[in-house]
């Protein structure tokens, strides 16, 4: 089964990855609100913001091309309202929403990509959002997994018995959307059997993570750091 | 002494009508190691997936003298360790040290306490160095022992497998049948495999259809419904010599 990129660089180590989960969300959250609430010519805060972000990168020893090449997936939506605005004459909106789309968007994919999303929600919880979300979220994680899983596992077996010959477009797109439908009966039937293996092992409705989460100093120093960079980048 | 496991009378329908248990009579005894054999289909998973709660028909499961009811199922499901036919299904954690310790920390255990379980089971089945690895990245015997570790870390004192020699290459086979061998769990063991049966179990159970429908020795049983793999029947070789000709 192939991860996804990004659960994969949330498995490193650095001193990025080893912060609190906690720490990073409120470093986040300091981020977003500055950056939203900052003027879109407002051009040192957000090189601050930026050169923040590509910081973390370099010490999360993410590749910092490939993070910009993912945060892209936001542009196709901001840059459909960038337009919008920029046609109704509110040119320094256009800039601003692109931008700050943007960088929202890397700086989401640092956090994710620096913390595994078990631990993630831990700190989620931790920090007060409903259990039952949280649950919600892990369950969703899980199956994405079995369905992606699946899905290669049916596209294996389709290559190997496709032949050389190729079947017309019209045949491929009823074969593609008979496919979908065993791959969602065949995810629901493994999920299920997933549920049974945890229920087994005397689930009980609460994952317990192997690493309680752990606020040190370090963390406290972290937050209060790049929290007060952060504001004042925002206030000068 | 009361029985390990004792189920009467049990009867399971699937939603879709497939009567897959009709009326099972079963005794497990402490130290006991039981073969389950029967053709495919024949209700041996459904079977033991009445005895920790998971799927729940009519008649009466007991387990260390727990009737296998909701208010029951935490203790019960401590009891028995049961390692899936399918160990993709059993592994669901992002690595191998996790997934094993999930099992004790649901116990309530500490972390510590949970990793040092982790650890010595995952050495009891010799997949030590896989600690770090994520589950999905193992070949399908490693799988199979991590599986193993997995329900081992909880300290059961019934285990059950099923099909635990599929993907297992015959070391590896050898392996598990010295693994258990030490292990003082009861023991109650699915299989096609009669020689790993045989190197295990002293008494066998045979289902067909639903039904448990012969009780006695390995040797018996096995001889009884000719359930052996090794070579073909002398009138299937018949059979094929004729239409070589
Ligand atoms: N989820 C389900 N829904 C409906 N029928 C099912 C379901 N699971 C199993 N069955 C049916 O119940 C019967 C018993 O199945 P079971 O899996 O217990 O057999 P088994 O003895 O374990 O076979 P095998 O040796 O192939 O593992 C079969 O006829 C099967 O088709
Ligand atoms: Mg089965």
């Amino acid at each position: 089964m192939h991860h996804v990129l990004v659960d994969q660089w949330s498995q490193g180590s650095s001193p990025l990855h080893a912060r609190d989960p906690r720490a990073k969300l409120l470093v986040l959250v300091t981020f977003l609100v500055a950056l939203a609430t900052t003027a879109g010519n407002a051009f040192p805060t957000l090189a601050v913001d930026a050169a923040l972000l590509a910081a973390g990168a370099l010490i999360a020893g993410l590749p910092l091309g490939r993070l910009l090449l993912r945060a892209m997936a936001i542009l196709p939506f901001s840059v459909t309202f960038g337009i919008i605005s920029w046609l109704a004459g509110e040119h320094l909106r256009a800039i601003a929403l692109v931008e700050k789309s943007y960088l929202s968007t890397v700086a989401v994919l640092l956090l994710v990509g620096t913390t595994p999303l078990p631990r993630l929600l831990s700190g989620l919880e931790a920090l007060g959002t409903p259990r039952l979300l949280v649950l919600l979220a892990q369950f969703l994680y899980r199956y994405l997994f079995v369905i992606s899983e699946q899905a290669q596992h049916l596209r294996l077996a389709a290559a190997c018995r496709e032949g050389s010959s190729g079947a017309h477009r019209h045949g491929k797109f009823r074969a593609a959307a008979g496919a979908l439908a065993v791959l969602f009966a065949r995810s629901y039937y493994r999920a299920e059997g997933i549920h049974q293996a945890m229920l087994a092992r005397a689930f009980t409705g609460r994952f317990s993570p192997l690493n309680p989460l752990r606020f040190g100093p370090a963390d406290g120093f972290f937050t209060a750091v790049i929290g007060a960079m952060l504001i004042l980048a925002r206030i000068q | 002494m009361t029985p390990l496991i004792e189920v009467r009378d049990l009867r399971f329908q699937y939603e879709d009508g497939t009567q897959a248990l009709d009326g099972i009579n079963f005794t497990l005894h402490a130290g006991e190691t039981v073969a389950l054999f029967g053709a495919n289909g024949s209700g041996k998973t459904t079977f033991v997936l009445q005895l920790n709660g998971i799927l729940q028909g009519q008649g009466s499961v007991t387990v260390c003298g727990l009737p296998v009811t909701k208010d029951n199922l935490a203790t019960v499901r401590s009891k028995i360790g049961m390692v899936f036919q399918d160990s993709d299904e059993q592994l669901f954690m992002p690595t191998v040290l996790e997934d094993v310790a999930f099992g004790p920390l649901n116990q309530g255990l500490t972390s510590q306490q949970a990793i040092e379980k982790a650890i010595a089971a995952l050495k009891q089945a010799r997949m030590e160095h896989a600690a770090n690895k994520a589950p999905y990245h193992l070949s399908a015997g490693e799988k199979r022992k991590v599986a193993l570790a997995g329900v081992l870390a909880m300290d059961p004192e019934i285990l059950v497998l099923d099909e635990p020699t599929t993907f297992l290459d015959p070391p590896a086979q050898r392996n598990l049948v010295h693994l258990l061998s030490e292990l003082p769990q009861a023991k109650l063991i699915v299989t096609h495999n009669t020689r790993f049966a045989g190197a295990l179990a002293q008494r066998a159970v045979f289902f067909e259809r639903g039904k448990l429908v012969a009780d006695g020795t390995v040797q018996e049983i096995v001889q009884r419904f000719d359930w052996t793999y090794s070579a073909l029947a002398p009138e299937d070789l018949r059979y094929l010599a004729q239409r070589r000709l």
